[in-house]
Parts: structure tokens; sequence; C-alpha cells
């Protein structure tokens, strides 16, 4: 591990206890969404579009509803009708009504598997049977596939109302795209101009999923008194609560949401799907808990997967290595509904270099597929794919080695980025260089069909708001509630950062995930913010507990509090010693419990950075390519759960790996998805890769009481760059398109032959 | 409901007896009607392993079995790996290695690599990978499961 | 999913009797394809009828005269792991042991992975190359007939209604026998054959020319394909880069592969040759050995 500044003494933060979720996870006892079993419950199931586009004319819901078993059948008409109305869905946003209409389609299906109609029955396979006996009447409509086909004035439209959001004006027609943003800096024109090597590339990407191994599933139970309780497997309880009160216009306090373990989500869970069918459901059969759980299938075509895009990079560098200029055009599919996150790939795309003349223009674009949700570094990969492939191809030009340029170039505090915002204390120039001394990269490597890859990575890392509180405990222990759902161990990480705010061992504090009507307002686990913000929450909670402890010590010893001190799990005042545990035995006779709550909403994330190695052999009558070593470089600020921290680069780089050469959305020309299932999307398998090697780089982020910056996102952002100038260096073609699968590769080694 | 079938079946060492139907799946009546939801649904079409469970000692997607099938058999489940009080040496290492994050694949993992280990005691790197290729994980890129089924293989060793 | 009965006969006249009764009954032995395909409402049934305990079809026996005997309930993982197939059969153990991860492998069956008859099965093209024969047993009496005239359309089989496949016989390998199967898949597991290629030769004694010579490709046409001209090609003639090359062109020729999800009409083409090319190299490396 590298140290970059003066290292802070820690006990608890950097060691690796086990995780305190861990052996009911071991041994089956964890229960994740689908594992509620309630009495009297009913079970759900949801008919779908079989049409990528099409208008929706009649609905009979009679056969149905007579079907032994059924209990209830629900269709958009039991929505409430919403106005149009942001709201703020992290990671993204979303109009209401567009929300709304992706639950249950009203008028138009926009996607094939568009949920159009649900029901709930006695059993599954009675749900099932009697949703295959709604009979839907769809007028077809043509759909649109392609953004850039989706932008020609003579396309499809999608939602009638759409109008352009052209840097901040709303347009006057009917069109396709959602949102032009643009981001400049500097003399474009001038900054090419003094480049003495210019290379401008097209890239393409394609659609892919998160690939969470647990779907999406809700139970809910509505009362006669109205109360609504949700189980869910989610990322925020908090987001499906708001998102379930607006959609169904019922106020929060009705809402209890119950965030049950989560089998992965990277994004993908955080908006809402099926939770408010569940409402509507429970309702409608006479207040019976109803749960719905979604198959493979059903996830693969429905739920938000990331979005396809279309790239244009152009970069100028001079003869000293200095990059002059630079501009991007990306063009990101929203899919059905507006929402691509285009923005953050726009900050993505040449974060990792000082560039004093930029243009950076982006288009959010409606398509006939899936809304999009976020996915790790949401727009991130794509970006990144093409920007760092061309920075590999200047350095190629310019003679140098691809790190040597990227740390010439790279961006320190102090320097700006296309937007003109500055950074603070950052390091990529650490990374960079850890990269460099790396035992792989210091490692030659030989053989025929073999080349080595290297890309950079930024991610902006988030805040927002988190809650948490604890109580003391009479035998020395401290339980923890906090807001944040655990999906890869920021339980533990938590309680290790109250315990070294406390001066504790971990074994003196438990922490558990609280449901929204047991704690503070608390964002979800996204953006990278969990560890940091809930940290810093969980911080505060220790602070005050420290403070309300020493004042029950100076009643004690009858002294002013401020005479009282604390450290290392002791409190002294003079010659007189008590530890945390003898205090806490006595609290009863000194004023009764101790208890504390923080809730925080910090703006001072600090943005990570990451440089990824990797090895590739092709076997270029196949195009065939095995991964034959990887290593990832990151900077975590402090690495506060290290084993965690390295699990994060690692399965980061994996999901970068398989977006590189395998997975994608095929679609025929009607707009049906032909690979909903995991035989063909395609994701990595035990075979695919070789060990990852992760090497953690520490400098502090000072807007953090322990320097901690979001790690999870960033590992994703390098992988498909990296691998790309892999697959060059060892057979010489460039690749613009993802997945680079074997097909593909073939036909370009092909074409380069002649 | 179509009529209901009585099974008899010796599920992690206790006699057992269920009502099913025919159509319904071994994942669907372990967790459904003998509330073991150990074993998960992933796919629900024998591409991820979350449902793994052992039938007399074979390893198999709980949901490519139709429950009626194990009448007389021997089913192993997640919940059955564990000796009374304590934990598996897989259990043990998949903690000490970090080998889980979300931990929703982690059951069928640790289920498929017991009937790795229960034919091949000292497996090497290559035959883990090999033989955990069925079990889909996204959130580790497999590194840690991989030593943390090489270190089982150790610690049950010595 | 459809409800249906289940029934688990315990002979084969018994199977026969419940085959032949009303309405649609679906064989079940591994049911690695047979469960999803209910599910997903792909095959219709009224009866489900498990074949795990009737005897003939879960017989295994090899016998240096007759050959190998395969019933067709034997699971993949039990064909795979026994040590005379592995010895004399290491070609028809390369089809069986990529159908699918392990867990797949303890249920799927070679009967099975014929009967679903799918174009890019990955046991049909080496057992096609093996000269082997399935066993059919119906109403009617029983049948013969060659592997490679099993399969007539994707999911379709010559199977007359009411009959069931029973076995599959694979004769003994003659001297300076070699076979292999490979297939092209962008993982390295859990994926079906882009294209899957299985080449036999018989050598001559001093194993520089062919004597005869199989060659039966998979997922390039609507079933597995044998190519005959392939192997008529190298019988007789050397064994050279140059022959190979020709007997892969001539693979390739016969090729008729389409787009779909798994791979582009035009790559299947390409890897017909280079997959039949790897396939026979293989096969006569294990001839010489």
């Amino acid at each position: 591990m590298t140290t970059a500044d003066k290292p802070t003494e820690f006990k608890v933060l950097g060691s690796t206890p086990l995780r305190q979720d861990g052996v009911d996870k071991v041994t089956g006892r964890a229960q994740y969404g689908a594992d509620i079993r309630l009495p009297g419950m009913l079970y759900g199931a949801v008919l779908r579009s079989p049409h990528a586009h099409a208008r929706i004319k009649a609905i009979d819901t009679r056969a149905a509803e007579a079907y032994p078993g059924v209990r209830a059948v629900v269709t958009a008409q039991d929505l409430p009708e919403l106005e149009s109305k942001v709201a703020d869905l992290g990671e993204g946003s979303m109009n209401l009504r567009y929300q709304s209409n992706n639950i249950l389609a009203r008028d138009k299906v926009l996607y094939f598997g568009h949920a159009v109609a649900a029901v709930a029955a006695v059993n599954a396979h009675a749900a099932e049977a009697a949703a295959a006996l709604i009979q839907v009447e769809y007028e077809v409509l043509p759909p649109v596939l392609d953004v850039r086909q989706a932008m020609r004035p003579d396309a499809p439209i999608l939602l009638a109302e759409l109008r352009t959001d052209e840097l901040g004006q709303k347009g006057e027609q009917p069109t396709n795209v959602a949102a032009h943003y643009l981001d400049e800096a500097g003399d474009l024109e001038q900054g090419f101009r003094e480049a003495d090597v210019v290379v401008e590339r097209e890239f393409t990407t394609a659609m892919v999923h998160q690939g969470y191994i647990e779907p999406q599933n809700a139970t809910a139970l509505v009362t006669a008194d109205g109360q609504v309780t949700i189980w869910c497997s989610t990322q925020g309880a908090f987001g499906v609560r708001e998102q379930t009160a607006e959609i169904l216009r019922l106020p929060v306090s009705k809402i209890r949401v119950i965030p049950m373990e989560i089998g992965g989500g990277f994004g993908g869970k955080i908006g809402v799907y099926l939770e408010p069918l569940a409402v509507l459901l429970s309702r409608k059969s006479g207040h019976r808990p109803v749960k719905l759980t979604m198959s493979r299938r059903d996830v693969l075509a429905a739920t938000g997967p990331t979005s396809g895009s279309y790239i244009k990079v152009k970069m100028g560098a001079n003869r000293a290595g200095q990059i002059t200029a630079a501009q991007a055009t990306l063009i990101y599919e929203a899919g059905a509904y507006p929402g691509s996150p285009v923005g953050s790939a726009m900050g993505v795309i040449f974060a990792p270099y000082r560039i004093p003349n930029a243009r950076v223009e982006g288009y959010d674009v409606v398509v006939n597929k899936p809304r999009t949700a976020a996915y790790r570094a949401p727009g991130g990969t794509n970006a990144a794919f093409a920007s760092e492939t061309v920075v590999d191809e200047l350095a190629e030009k310019l003679g140098l080695d691809p790190l040597a340029f990227r740390l010439q170039n790279g961006v320190q505090e102090g320097d700006r980025r296309v937007n003109g915002v500055a950074y603070k204390r950052i390091g990529l120039l650490e990374v960079l260089r850890a990269a460099q001394s790396s035992a792989h990269y210091q490692t030659p490597l030989a053989g025929p069909n073999r080349g080595r890859g290297v890309a950079a990575g930024y991610w902006g890392n988030y805040g927002g708001k988190s809650s948490a509180s604890a109580s003391v405990n009479a035998d020395g222990t401290v339980s923890l509630q906090e807001g944040s759902v655990d999906i890869g161990g920021s339980r533990t990480a938590l309680a290790m950062q109250l315990a070294e705010t406390l001066g504790l061992p971990i074994e003196a504090v438990r922490a558990a995930v609280a449901d929204t009507d047991a704690v503070g307002e608390t964002e979800g686990t996204y953006g990278s913010r969990t560890t940091f913000a809930t940290g810093w929450a969980v911080y505060e909670v220790g602070q005050q507990l420290k403070t309300q402890l020493c004042e029950r010590a100076a009643r004690l010893w009858n002294v002013a509090a401020e005479q009282v001190q604390y450290a290392a799990g002791v409190f002294t005042s003079g010659e007189q010693r008590l530890t945390f545990a003898e205090l806490a035995a006595q609290l009863d006779r000194l004023g009764g419990p101790v208890v504390a709550s923080a809730a925080v909403q910090p703006k001072t994330w600090g943005p990570g950075f990451a440089a990824h190695i990797v090895d590739v052999e092709v076997d270029p009558e196949t195009g065939k390519v095995q991964v034959l070593r990887y290593t990832a470089v990151q900077d975590a600020g402090k690495a506060v759960y290290p084993n965690y921290v390295a699990s994060q680069m690692q399965g980061g780089a994996a999901q970068g790996i398989g977006w590189a050469l395998n997975e994608e959305y095929v679609y025929d020309a009607q707009g049906r998805l032909l690979n909903a299932n995991w035989l063909d999307y395609r994701m990595l398998v035990t075979l695919d890769l070789p060990m990852l090697e992760t090497v953690i780089v520490e400098v502090p982020n000072p807007g953090h009481p322990f320097g901690v910056r979001g790690v999870g996102e960033v590992p994703i952002v390098p992988p498909a760059a990296a691998v790309a100038n892999a697959l060059y260096r060892a057979v010489g073609v460039r690749m613009a398109e993802l997945p680079m699968a074997p097909g593909r590769l073939v036909a370009a080694l092909q074409a380069r032959q002649g | 409901m179509s009529a209901m079938t009585h099974v008899q079946t010796t599920l992690n060492g206790e006699a057992v007896e269920f009502l099913c139907e025919p159509r319904q799946s071994l994942l669907e009546v372990l967790r459904e009607t003998l509330g073991l939801t150990g074993a998960k649904e992933g796919c629900n079409n024998g591409n991820c392993g979350a449902c793994n469970v052992l039938i007399d000692g074979a390893l198999v997607n709980a949901c490519l079995v139709l429950a009626v099938e194990v009448q007389g058999r021997t089913l192993t489940t997640i919940e059955g790996i564990a000796p009374p009080g304590g934990l598996h040496p897989l259990q043990r290492q998949f903690l000490e290695h970090a080998a889980l994050q979300c931990g929703f694949c982690t059951p069928g993992f640790i289920v498929a690599a017991k009937a790795l280990l229960d034919r091949t005691p000292r497996p090497s790197e290559l035959e883990v990978r090999q033989w955990l290729a069925g079990n889909l994980c996204r959130c580790t890129g497999y590194d840690r499961i991989v030593r943390a089924v090489l270190a089982a293989a150790e610690e049950a060793q010595t | 999913m459809r409800a249906f009965e289940y029934h688990s006969p315990d002979s084969l006249e018994q199977t026969l009797t419940l085959l032949a009764g009303p309405g649609q009954a679906q064989p079940l032995a591994g049911g690695t394809d047979l469960l999803p395909q209910l599910r997903e409402g792909r095959r219709p049934a009224d009866r489900v009828i498990d074949l795990k305990r009737v005897p003939e079809l879960n017989a295994l026996t090899y016998d240096p005269a007759r050959g190998l005997w395969v019933g067709a309930a034997v699971a993949c993982y039990r064909l795979c792991h026994d040590p005379a197939v592995i010895q004399h059969y290491p070609g028809v153990v390369d089809g069986a042991h990529v159908i699918g991860a392990v867990q797949i492998q303890f249920r799927a069956t070679v009967g099975g992975n014929l009967c679903n008859a799918s174009p890019a099965a990955d046991s049909i093209p080496a057992l096609i190359v093996h000269t082997a024969v399935c066993h059919i047993a119906g109403p009617a009496g029983a049948r013969t007939l060659p592997v490679e005239a099993f399969c007539v359309g994707p999911g379709r089989t010559a199977l007359a209604p009411g009959e069931i496949l029973v076995a599959v016989s694979v004769p003994p390998p003659a001297p300076h026998f070699g076979a292999h199967y490979l297939r092209f898949i962008p993982r390295n597991e859990m994926d079906i054959a882009v294209v899957g290629a299985a080449a036999a030769v018989t050598l001559a004694a001093d194993g520089r020319s062919f004597v005869a010579a199989r060659v039966a490709l998979g997922a390039v046409a609507a079933t597995p394909l044998l190519v005959p001209e392939a192997g008529a090609y190298l019988a007789g003639r050397p064994v050279t880069a140059e022959t190979i090359a020709e007997a892969a062109r001539l693979a390739q020729a016969a090729a008729r592969p389409i787009d779909d999800v798994r791979g582009t009409a035009a790559f299947r083409r390409h890897l017909s040759a280079v997959l039949t090319r790897r396939a026979l190299e293989r096969a006569v490396e294990r001839a010489r050995a």
C-alpha cells in the first residue's frame, strides 16, 4: 500500500475484521427480498409488452380476473395520473409521470418488456397463467433503436410532448432529443493549430446490464388504515419510499420501507419497478400481502440497463508530449424516457488530463429500449473507452510510454476540468506512478499475439444525505443504527469508523441497517458515497457520544465536563480513571441511557482516480481474447476496510472486462430483445479471468474526517479502454466498438489484411 | 391447483415429507414449502448456480429438478453444510478471504465448492475455476472466491 | 408453467405404454433442456415420464468387440468419468463434457442432447464421426438409425409418435483411429457453440496417410451436419497441412449457417474451416499416439 502524505495513525481503520453480516451470508440464513414469507401472502405476475413501440388501444382483464385463485388485477388505470415533475433519484433524475408510465404503460408501450398489467393470485403459477389471459389490443408503431436514427428529423417520435432542453432553453418541435449539453474551455481551434499530432476516431458501444445476480423483488402490505409496509431489495429504502409516495400520491409518513439484504445493485436498484405494483395489488386484494419477483428475462428486458452510445473524439498533442486540444461529442441512449448518464460521461471523458482548449458536447436521446438506469460510474466506461484509446494512440504516435504520457499530462490540485471546476487534492499522479512501479508493469510481456494495455479513469464520487444513531449498552458495547443498505460490507466499514472515533475495538460496535421509520433520511448506497457520507454521520455520532459520556464521567467525579479527557477507550480527570465499559455500566445512576444521532450532507467528497494494466492473448483465427494478467491501481483516500476496497476494485474490473469483450443487448429489427437470458447475455465466468491484482494508493481526502474517498465506481471506468489498448498491442488493430466480440475482432483483422 | 404428490426425502440429515405439484421445481419447494431460502433464484434456467444443492452428493441446479424427482433421495442444501455449532472450512474461508460482497451467490458457490472438495480434496486453481464455471458472481471478479476454496482445501488437510 | 402428471416407470415396456397414452407425453432424462422449455411453454406436456429408473436407458457398458453402449438417460458426468470411455472414446468425451458446467453435467444426458435436436448440440458431431447408431424402441418394435439421420430439423427428430431413444452405441475404434471435437464459444464455459467441429480419422500403420476420415459440423445448418465430401477427399491421401486445409475448405463449403444472436453466418463460415482443421490435427495426433 502506498501512502502519499504523512500517514495518520489508526487503530481500527485499515484492519480486516470479519464482516458482521458474514456468518448469515455463508450459512444461507441472510434474508434477501424474495426470501420473505408472510401469512396469507399472495404472489404476483406482470404482463409485459411483446412490442417495442405500440399504442395501447384496449386492455381486457376479465378472463384474468375470473381465473381460479386470482385476487386482484391492475393496469395503469389504477395509478394516479401524474403531472410532469422531476424527482432526484441520485445518480440521475426522472420525471415522475415518466416514472409512473414506466411502472405500467398508460397510452403507449415504449420497449419490449414494458409492463402493462399485473395480477395477484394464491400462487405464482396461477398468477402467471392469469396474466397470460389478459387481452391487450395494440397498434404497432415503428421502433427507433439507434441514437443517430432517433435524431433524424423523420424519425418516429416516442414521446409526443418531449422538447429538447437546448443548453437550458426548451425547443419547440417534437423530438427524440431530450437534452443537449455543452462544456467549453480555451480556444479549441488554436489548440489544434498548436498540435503536431491529431487523432480523431468514432466509437460505438452497446447497451449493457448491471447483471446483479438477485432479480428485483418487492412485497407490500396495505392495512385497512392505509398504512403501507414494503419489504424489498433496494439500494436505498428512502428512495423507494419517496418514489412510491409520489407515484401513488401518498404521504411518505404512510409508507414504511424495510430494506432486506440485497443481492447486488450497481446502480440498477435505485429506481422502483415492482414496489408500487405490489402496493396496488395488496390494496385491491383486500389487504393481503403481495410478493412480486422478476424473472431473469424480465430483469434483462425491463429494468434499467445502461446506455449504448455513439462517441466521437478528437485530440491533439505537441511534440513535447503535451495535450493541446480535445473535442468530444457524446450521444447516449436514454432508453424509453429521458435521463441517460451523458452528463456524467461528459465529466469523465477528459478528466485525467490538463487540457487548455476543449469542447465537449452531449446529447440525451430516447429510443425504444428500456429506460436506462445507473450502472457503476454511469456513462464513464463508454466515455473512457473512447478517450483513453485516443490518448493511447497519441502516445504511440509521439513515441512515448503510455503511462509516462499520462503522467506528463495528468491533473493535480489546482488544475481545472473542461467545465471550469478546479480540482482539490487528488491522487492521479500517485496512482500513475504506482502503476509504473507495479510488479505487473515492471515485468516484460513476451509471446506472439500478446499485448499489454493501460488506461486511466476518473469518477467524481458523491456525498449526499446520511443519518445514523447509536446507543451505549451497559456492557460497554455500542449498537449502531444506520440508514445505508449494505451491498458489499459497508455495515462493517461504518462500525469500524464508529469504533475508531470512540477508541474502541471493532468487537465493541455492532451495526444494523435501519428501516425508514427507524433512522433519519439517508440516500441510497450509490455514488460511492456510503463509506464517505454515512461514515461521516457515524463519526458525528461518535463525537456526540464522547461528549455525553465525558459529561457523565464529570458527574460521577464531580468535576466540570471540560476537565474530563477521553482517549483510547479511557476517561481520565486528574488521578481519576475509568474505562469505557466501566462508565457504561454505571449510566443508570448517572442520568440514564446515552444515545446520539446525527445527520449530515457533506459536499466535500473527493474524486477517485484509477489506472489499470492488462495483458491479453488473442487467437487471431477465432478472435478469442484471454486475459492473462490484470492489475488495478486506485486512490482510496483512506482504505477503511482494505479487503473490501480491493474487492470493489476487482469487481469493477471484472464487469468492465465483460463489457469490453462480450456483453451487449441484441435486438432484432422489430426491437425484440434476443438475449434476455444468461446463456446469451454473456457475463464472465471463473474461467475467463485470472487473479485480479490490486494496488491501493492512499491520498487522503482533506474533505473527510478520516480522509475517505469513494471507491466503488471508478474501477469500472478504465477496463474497456485498457483491453482495447492491449488488443492493439497484441494484433495491431484499434477496435472502435464495444463489445470487442470475437466476430468483430476477426472482421477487423480480415479488413486490415484486405 | 392440480393434484399433489407426496414425497419423502432425507434433507440435511433429517427425514422430511412434503406435498407438491409435479410442475414445482425443487427450488420452489425448498424455498416456498420447506422455508429453506438459502438456495437462491438467480435465473431459474440453470445458468447461474445460485440454487445449487446436492442430490446424493451430485451437484445440481435446484431450478432444473422437479421436486417429485427427489423421492427417496438424500439432499444437502447450504443450511446443512456446517457441522453442529460451527462453520464448514469453506464458510470460514469465504469470510476470512472476503470472498463475498452482496452474498447472494455465496450459498451456491459454497455448495458447489463442497461437491468439488468431496471429490478432489486438493484441487489446483484451474480445477477450482473449471468446477465453479457454472456459478456466476457479479461482485468479486472471482479472485477471492477461488482463493477461499483453495484455502479451505488446505485447512481441511491440516 | 402448465400443470402436468409425473410418472416414474421402472421398465421400458411401462415407459412405452405411458408414451402411447392420450395427450402429450414428454420423456424426462436430465431435464436441463426440458424444464426450461416447459416453463417457457415451448414444449407442451400433459405427462412427464421420468426415465431414470428404466434399466435399459441407464446402462453404460463397453466391450472391446461390440463397442460402447450409452443408455439414453446416462448423465454426462457418469459417461465422461468412465475409465473405459476416457480410454477408448476421448472424442466422445470431448463432445459430452462441454454440455454445460458441472451442475448440468450431473443431469444432462447424451440421449437428451440428441432428442433436443439443437443444431448446436455438442455431443452429436462427435457421435456422427464415430459412426454411432441410435437404438429406438416403439409400439412397432425396435429399430436403429445412424446418428446423423436422427435429427431432422431444429428441435425435431426422426422418432415417430410413441417411440423413444433407448441408447446410442458406438463401434469399437479401429487401430490407428483418433477423433476430436471442439467448439468455439466466446467465453470459456456456459455458452452454446457458435460452431462445433468433429473429426475422426483412421491412419495407415505408419501414421502418414489417411485410410478413412469423417468430419461433422455443429451450428452451421438446421441439424448437426456430416460432411461426407471432406472424409472422401482425405481417404487415401497423405497427412499434410495441405490435405487437411483442403478438407477444412470442403467443410466450410458444406456449411449453411445463418445469422443469429450467437454469431453471423460469415463468422460461422470462417470458423467452420478453422475448427475443422484443428479437429483434424488433433484427431491425427490421437491416432498416432
